[in-house]
């Protein structure tokens, strides 16, 4: 099997995973592109892992902490929308401005 | 036997990749995020990484695709379609992503155009369990220690501080 199928298919999940951040306007979308660009990451480290078999199952272990720390990074971020959510009654990344306004402010 | 089936779950992913980030409705990306992540676990079992295959199915669709439903129904999403998911930026972004794929995927031809890969069955559960307690012990307490302090955080962001000045 060619190392390449997979290499171009983390391509592949990675930029429609920049797509996916950079369209969307809902904070919980945004989240799940995230994971899309994590697994890319995955795919890139088990397939790598497959090629170079060095004995200490690098790859897979990376993978697996990888996993570890998406898990982390969702609940903080779940958490940091509901706090959105609680305090502006919406979760529109693009109309959460209040940190443009005050920079703004204090130019002035 | 491998190609055919890591093919066969690629195409299934991406697929589904597509549609998490253009469906008009958020639970439907959501459930479709439940295939692409799905389809990936299957990738990684065509690779012989059946432990992190496992551990994506547990971990990924059991625990955070669950979590982004919560979210889903915590902020009132509506099921209805929105026209209004996607802003109004989205040809740029698209071309932003393009132009990504086209500089990663020519890279990565170009440093692995040649290479072949003979997946050999040694990713198992007592394989990867001896090599992070043997050669990455140090690394996963860290992660166990960063893991605990997300938890901390995310149970400081959501307490409700109704009092002002707290």
């Amino acid at each position: 099997m060619p190392l390449i199928i997979p290499l171009l298919l983390a391509v592949a999940l990675f930029c429609i995973g920049v797509y996916g951040v950079l369209a969307r306007r809902n904070a919980i979308t945004m989240l799940m592109s995230f994971e899309l660009m994590l697994n890319a990451v995955n795919l890139n480290l088990i397939a790598f892992d497959a090629w170079h078999v060095d004995g200490l199952a690098t790859g897979q272990t990376l993978a697996v902490f990888v996993i570890t720390i998406a898990a982390a990074e969702i609940g903080l971020g779940l958490a940091i929308v509901l706090l959105l959510f609680r305090g502006h009654g919406h979760v529109d990344a693009d109309a959460a401005r209040d940190l443009l306004e005050q920079e703004r402010g204090a130019e002035q | 036997m491998t190609t055919a089936l890591f093919s066969i779950a690629g195409a299934v992913a991406l697929l589904a990749a597509v549609m998490v980030v253009t469906s008009r409705r958020i639970v439907h990306a959501a459930l479709w995020l439940v295939v692409a992540l799905g389809a990936v676990a299957g990738c990684f079992g065509a690779l012989h990484a059946e432990f992190v295959a496992l551990v994506q199915i547990l971990v990924y669709v059991g625990a955070i695709v669950v979590l982004v439903l919560f979210a889903l129904m915590l902020t009132k999403a509506p099921t209805n379609p929105l026209p209004a998911l996607t802003t109004r930026r989205s040809p740029f972004a698209a071309v932003v992503a393009l132009v990504l794929a086209l500089i990663l995927g020519s890279g990565v031809v170009l440093a692995f155009g040649n290479e072949k890969l003979k997946p050999v069955p040694d990713g198992s559960a007592e394989a990867v369990g001896t090599a992070v307690f043997r050669t990455w012990v140090l690394p996963f307490e860290v992660l166990s220690v960063l893991l605990l302090a997300a938890l901390i955080g995310a149970i400081v962001l959501s307490q409700r501080t109704g009092k002002k000045g707290d």
